[in-house]
C-alpha cells in the first residue's frame, strides 16, 4: 500500500484490506513500515498489546511469533507493528526479505505492507518485495503527481523490476467526494484514470465513518453501515477476482426541499 | 446556501485546470525518469545555448523521449516567444 504523499489513507486502507482478506478466511499479516511513526496499531486497536516490533525481529531481538499480534476480533489476522526507533536505517533489505520469507513459510496467504509517506528508505523497503502494489491516491494535484512518481519507482526499484518482471498495479482512489467532483472543484475519477493510466480497483468515498472507526480502533471495513466500509469490502472482493460494480460515485439525489434549502 | 445563491452560482471549474497542469508536469517528469540520465543536463545545456540568442523560459523547451525497437527518438520542441519573432523581422 503505497502513495508517495502522506495522509492519503494508506494506513486506513491497509487495515481495511488486511481485515477484509482475513474475514474471507485468508491468513493475513499486516506490517507497519513507518519506522518512528507507528500508527497501524492504533487503527487496528491493538496499541496496548505491542511488546516487540518489526525492527526487533530483524535484529534478532525477538522472533516473529513473539512480535506478531493476533487480532482479537478477526481470525487469521496478525499485525506486525513498526518500531518507534529514530534510526531510519533500521530496516535493511535482507532483514525485510527474511521476515517476509518467514511469514510465507508460516503459511500466510497475504502480507500487506503499509508504506510510510515519501520515497525514502521506508517506502522503498515496503515496495521492494511486492507482487502487487495498491497505489492509494486522493483526487488532488499533489497526491496524483506523487502517485506517478511512485509508479516510476515500482517499475524500476523493486525486486520484480530488477528481475525483468512487473508488479501488478492497482489504483485505489480514496476520500472521493462526488459533490465536489460534480461542482467542478475536485478531480473526477476519469481525470485521475486518464492521467495515471493504472487499472482501478476501488473508489473509497470521503466518509465520517473513517474517523469514527479510527477513534474506536476498529478497521472501517467492519462498519458495514458506512459507505467507506462498504467500498473497502467491494475493493477486497475485486482484488480477489470478483466483478463488483463501483458504488458511491454519484451525488446522492436529495429531495427538492433539501436541494433548495441546503441539506 | 440560499435560494438566490443556488440559481446564480457560477461554478469554478478548477478541477479542469488541475487536470491540465497535471498532464503537463507528469509528462515532463516521465520523460526525465524514463529517458537517459543525461537528459536533464542536456536540456539545461540546450536552454543555455538558445538563451544566448533568444530569451526563453524553461517551459518553452519541450523534450520528448521515446524508446523504439531499433532506435530511440528524442524530440525537441522549442517555442519562441512573441518578441523574439518581432526582433527577427
Ligand atoms: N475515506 C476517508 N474519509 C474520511 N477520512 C479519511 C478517509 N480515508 C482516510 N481518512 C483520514 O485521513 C487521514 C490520513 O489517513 P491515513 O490512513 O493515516 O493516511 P496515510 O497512512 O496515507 O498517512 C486520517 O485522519 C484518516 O482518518
Ligand atoms: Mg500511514
Amino acid at each position: 500500500m503505497t502513495s508517495g504523499k502522506g495522509g492519503v489513507g494508506k494506513t486506513t486502507s491497509s487495515a481495511a484490506f488486511a481485515t477484509g482478506l482475513a474475514l474471507r478466511g485468508y491468513k493475513t499479516a499486516v506490517i507497519d513500515f513507518d519506522v518512528g511513526l507507528r500508527n497501524l496499531d492504533l487503527i487496528m486497536g491493538c496499541e496496548r498489546r505491542v511488546v516487540y516490533d518489526f525492527v526487533n525481529v530483524i535484529n534478532g531481538e525477538a522472533n516473529l511469533r513473539q512480535a506478531l499480534i493476533k487480532d482479537k476480533r478477526t481470525d487469521n489476522l496478525y499485525i506486525l507493528p513498526a518500531s518507534q526507533t529514530r534510526d531510519k536505517d533500521a530496516l535493511t533489505q535482507e532483514g525485510v526479505g527474511k521476515v517476509l520469507e518467514d511469514l510465507k513459510a508460516d503459511s500466510f496467504d497475504f502480507i500487506i505492507c503499509d508504506s510510510p509517506a515519501g520515497i525514502e528508505r521506508g517506502a522503498a523497503m515496503a515496495m521492494y518485495y511486492a507482487d502487487d502494489a495498491v497505489i492509494v491516491t486522493n483526487p488532488e494535484v499533489s497526491s496524483v503527481r506523487d502517485s506517478d512518481r511512485i509508479l516510476g519507482l515500482l517499475q524500476s526499484r523493486t525486486q520484480k523490476a530488477e528481475q525483468g518482471g512487473t508488479i501488478r498495479e492497482h489504483l485505489l482512489i480514496t476520500r472521493y467526494n462526488p459533490e465536489r467532483v460534480e461542482s467542478g472543484d475536485m478531480l473526477g475519477l476519469e481525470d485521475v484514470l486518464d492521467i495515471l493510466a493504472v487499472p482501478l480497483i476501488g473508489v473509497i468515498p470521503e466518509s465520517g465513518g473513517v474517523l469514527q472507526a479510527s477513534n474506536s480502533g476498529n478497521p472501517v471495513i467492519l462498519d458495514t453501515e458506512s459507505t467507506a466500509g462498504q467500498a473497502y469490502d467491494d475493493f477486497v472482493r475485486r482484488f480477489l477476482g470478483e466483478t463488483v460494480p463501483h458504488r458511491f460515485l454519484e451525488v446522492e439525489k436529495k429531495g427538492i426541499f433539501k436541494r433548495l434549502f441546503g441539506g | 446556501m440560499g435560494l438566490f445563491d443556488y440559481f446564480s452560482k457560477k461554478k469554478p471549474k478548477s478541477a479542469q485546470l488541475a487536470k491540465e497542469r497535471l498532464q503537463i508536469i507528469i509528462a515532463h517528469e516521465r520523460v526525465n525518469r524514463t529517458g537517459p540520465d543525461y537528459l536533464p543536463q542536456m536540456r539545461r545545456d540546450i536552454m543555455s545555448v538558445i538563451n544566448k540568442y533568444v530569451p526563453i523560459d524553461e517551459d518553452q523547451v519541450n523534450v520528448q523521449f521515446e524508446k523504439g525497437d531499433d532506435c530511440d527518438i528524442l524530440e525537441l520542441n522549442i517555442s519562441l516567444p512573441e518578441q523574439a519573432k518581432a526582433v527577427r523581422h
